[in-house]
């Protein structure tokens, strides 16, 4: 397809020029890709994958869709009759089915041309994720989209592109597991995701990244919420080398609203980046952030959040908080929420902790006879546990909860 | 009922009152010693002899100057100005009638007028017999100190304050241990055209043991056209000291944006204190923009003792662009560092302004309150860095930032950076953004107060926490200049 070879080619000279971004870049001065873009990836082949259901925090029923490498693979998905109009299903396949739907909507959001990874991903679409929901439908049960990496004997990487289109009315769920299989070489995910979520629509959005300590994850997600939208995203990140999570929400319509939080826990030399922007284009809109870290062994939070209320966007609610648990000595955190705020009749805040359990709470346990461990466990569990709250579907919910305490059993 | 105060009126107050509100936009008539505009090794050279410094100070400058050459003039703030032409200034201008004057009596009667005028008490004599004067005052008048009073009584205390450039005479010794020492000279493009071109500036210090019995002042008056201004000022307290310094500055109504690059750099010793307040009143440019200096100022104050403490307070309603950043080194254990800032920026005034904390030393604690006020068109944004090292066991930071919207045509902007190495340590951070809510007003209206008292009070309300660290003698003055730069301008 013509449209569709000029995209990529376009940014596959854009990225050409930019590079990888080096940390002299505002955006990304906390975060080094040095290892990331001097390592010799190749592309991933279509591969196929048993995959080990039981190992997901799976929640059915639902309509699964399994990715390997970046490809579909539709004979180890389960899309049970999903109601008429919706499309649930690989990118290839329904750019070959609805052409002209992919075309009207893949890189109209994600269209930064700074953006060095998201140039690189649309350079090299070739597969991914398509969820559309026709006008005033909503889908019942949750979709899972099952990102799955294999281990190979060279560095691998796959640039999985990931389109949602929710027309007015409409609602979904959408449950992101991003795994690794066996170990192997590097691997890198570069992930791009854009969301058009249309008048009063409502996007559920959860996302848990658990890939193997030798990956690379990066992810960009571009989504615009119009008039009385609703978005509501999660991101639990446990895995990876190095990963970054980047959110741009435009809210567009008057009266959207989007809640955005998430859990962080690492250790070892790992590093999560979690960036978010949030642009409150217009008036009455609504934004709430909550980013928790949990930080052990020699590793890295970074957390950039910022709100931007442009100068129609009057009677803007938006609140944002990030706080961070440093577990040991050579744990560290970066932090950089930021407010630009042109609009005079608003409501903003941020908020930023970092710092040891408290001593109080501790002190509490303590004295009712509980053990220093079982007590730092009780805190570290009530602490991720109140973000983790924050998810209004409850198997979500749960399956999370179980996660982030089985990672610290772990360590 | 009465009507919630009407925005377009309101506004119009405002404007009647930012016409009339600058009144040091005066210009002094006097004959001035200049250098010829421009900027090579020769102005250096120039200013070098003209201060008569040896030739250690010289070959710093010179350092500086061929460092700044290699440099590019920093971007990343939020500010925006056409380009400077750095060699369309003059670096040096001096009243001609004032070589190393002996006493108060020599000063020229017209800078007397001047200073009485902007209201600075430089006469000792104005003091009631029997009374303990309150305040020490070092006026400098484009480049050059033209004035420092009670030197004498301060001498008795073994307290050094004069003019950097008498130091540099009379106290090489210590000028040249500490020039540079906190902020070196490459530090930054600004600081380094500082060290390269700096004038004159005041110099401080305190003995042992010795708390200052005055506040020590210095007053900066840019009065000349087309000239930048780079003062320097270092403050040093020995051991188990204690100063409180205040500084003030005003500049004339000129329809060309003029420099000030200024550098101050602060040594607290082991149990030492430094107050530092300033009262920032540049000229910030008419209605329209046009006019203002540009301040381009570099501070910061290196905590190297155990238990000592460095605190800055700024209250900065002046200049077109402020790009400033007073900050602390915390490097002896359980020293601390204190920033409390008010920024008001009205019409076409951009302010980039905040703090860093650098937490290297054992319990060491910073706390950090920044109010900005926009209004018209201006801009404002806080800009700050935490940084907690691994070895600062213990750290403790509180940093809250607020942020007042008046008018829809402004912008406010915060920016803190939170970096942390070390899981003792603690650090929050908190930052709101919003306007006077209607219900304030009306509250206040209600009770018979006009829409500017009723602002006035909400204003100064909300930069309390701020006002109360100034010393008493510049808290009466800010307070009022909070007012005039914003009453009325809510509706």
């Amino acid at each position: 397809m013509t449209w569709l070879d000029t995209l990529r080619n376009t940014n596959r000279s854009r990225f050409a020029e930019l590079g990888f971004p080096k940390t002299g870049q505002e955006a990304w001065r906390f975060t080094n890709l040095g290892a990331l873009a001097g390592t010799p990836f190749q592309p991933a082949p279509p591969a196929f994958a048993k995959v080990a259901i039981e190992t997901l925090p799976s929640v059915t029923p639902s309509h699964r869709l399994v990715f390997v490498n970046g490809f579909f693979c539709a004979n180890v998905s389960a899309s049970d009759i999903l109601p008429e109009g919706v499309i649930a299903g690989g990118l290839a396949a329904t750019l070959n089915q609805h052409p002209a739907l992919i075309e009207a909507h893949l890189g109209k959001l994600a269209h930064d041309t700074n953006h060095a990874p998201q140039a690189l991903n649309t350079a090299h679409i070739a597969d991914g994720a398509v969820l559309y929901v026709p006008k005033g439908v909503r889908v019942a049960r949750p979709i899972e989209l099952v990102w799955i990496g294999t281990g190979a004997n060279e560095p691998l990487s796959w640039h999985p592109r990931l389109l949602v289109v929710l027309e007015p009315g409409s609602e979904a769920t959408l449950i992101e597991h991003h795994l690794s299989l066996d170990d192997g070489a590097a691997t890198f995910a570069n992930g791009v995701s854009e969301l058009a979520v249309g008048a009063h629509a409502r996007l559920h959005h959860y996302k848990v990244q658990r890939e193997r300590n030798s990956a690379f994850h990066l992810s960009t997600v571009a989504g615009r919420l119009e008039q009385g939208a609703y978005y509501e995203g999660f991101l639990l990140t446990l895995g990876a080398k190095l990963s970054r999570n980047e959110i741009k929400l435009v809210l567009a319509g008057p009266g959207a609203e989007a809640k955005l939080s998430g859990a962080y826990l690492v250790r070892g030399q790992q590093l999560c980046d979690t960036t978010t922007l949030i642009d409150h284009a217009t008036a009455h809109g609504s934004s709430q952030q909550l980013f928790k870290g949990v930080i052990d062994g020699a590793a890295q939070g970074v957390f950039q959040g910022k709100i931007l209320v442009r100068p129609d966007a009057q009677k803007t609610n938006a609140h944002q908080l990030s706080r961070a648990l440093l577990l040991s000595d050579d744990a560290r955190i970066d932090a950089k929420p930021e407010l630009e705020i042109h609009a005079d009749d608003v409501k903003c805040s941020h908020g930023a902790t970092t710092g040891d359990l408290d001593d109080d709470a501790m002190f509490y346990l303590r004295a009712r006879g509980i053990d220093q461990d079982s007590a730092r466990s009780l805190l570290i569990d009530a602490y991720v546990n109140e973000v983790i709250a924050e998810i209004t579907f409850e198997p979500v919910r749960e399956a999370f909860e179980a996660l982030a305490s089985a990672w610290r059993y772990a360590g | 009922m009465s009507p919630a105060p009407n925005t377009s009126d309101t506004l119009d107050q405002v404007k009647n009152i930012t016409d009339q509100k600058y009144k040091y936009g005066f210009v002094t008539e006097i004959e001035s010693d200049t250098a010829p505009k421009g900027l090579t090794e020769d102005t250096i050279r120039f200013i070098s002899a003209k201060k008569n410094e040896p030739q250690w100070l010289l070959d710093w400058r010179l350092k500086a100057f061929r460092h700044w050459l290699t440099m590019k003039e920093p971007k990343w703030a939020r500010v925006a100005y056409p380009p400077i032409d750095y060699q369309d200034a003059h670096y040096y201008s001096a009243p001609k009638s004032t070589p190393l004057k002996k006493s108060l009596d020599e000063v020229d009667p017209e800078l007397l007028r001047t200073y009485e005028k902007l209201g600075i008490p430089i006469k000792e004599q104005e003091l009631l017999a029997g009374v303990e004067p309150t305040i020490a005052v070092d006026a400098v008048f484009d480049s050059v100190s033209v004035a420092t009073t009670f030197k004498a009584k301060l001498h008795e205390k073994g307290i050094i304050f004069c003019p950097i450039s008498e130091a540099v005479q009379t106290h090489p010794e210590l000028v040249k241990q500490y020039l540079g020492s906190v902020v070196p000279y490459s530090d930054n493009y600004f600081a380094t055209l500082n060290s390269a071109v700096f004038t004159d500036g005041s110099f401080v210090y305190i003995p042992k043991g010795v708390r200052c019995p005055m506040e020590l002042s210095t007053y900066f008056r840019i009065n000349a056209a087309n000239t930048g201004q780079f003062e320097r000022t270092l403050i040093i307290a020995d051991a188990g000291s204690y100063v409180s310094y205040l500084e003030g500055c005003t500049a004339p109504k000129r329809d060309e944006n003029q420099l000030h690059a200024a550098v101050v750099e602060l040594v607290a010793h082991d149990d030492a204190q430094i107050k530092y307040s300033t009262v920032q009143n540049w000229y910030p440019g008419d209605e329209h923009g046009v006019g203002g200096i540009y301040n381009f100022v570099t501070k910061r104050g290196a905590c190297r003792g155990v238990n000592s403490k460095i605190s800055w307070t700024q209250v900065e309603t002046g200049s077109a662009i402020t790009w400033k950043y007073p900050s602390c080194i915390l490097q002896g254990d359980n020293s601390v560092g204190e920033f409390y800032s008010v920024a008001i920026t009205n019409n076409y005034q951009q302010a980039d302004t905040g703090t860093k904390m650098i937490h290297i030393g054992r319990n060491t604690r910073s706390t950090i309150v920044a109010k900005g006020i926009s209004a018209g068109r201006a801009q404002s944004t806080y800009r700050g860095l935490v940084k907690i090292m691994p070895k600062a066991i213990g750290a403790r930071n509180h940093t809250q930032c607020d942020s007042l919207l008046i008018g829809d045509k402004c912008g406010a902007h915060t920016v803190p950076y939170i970096e942390s190495r070390n899981k003792s340590a603690k650090i929050e951070h908190e930052a709101t953004t919003a306007k006077i809510s209607e219900e304030q007003l009306f509250y206040c209206r209600q009770r018979g107060l006009t829409p500017e008292d009723a602002v006035s009070l909400i204003v100064n309300g909300f930069c309390r926490e701020v006002l109360k660290e100034l010393p008493m003698e510049f808290a009466v003055e800010a307070q009022k200049l909070v007012g005039i730069s914003l009453e009325g301008s809510v509706g």
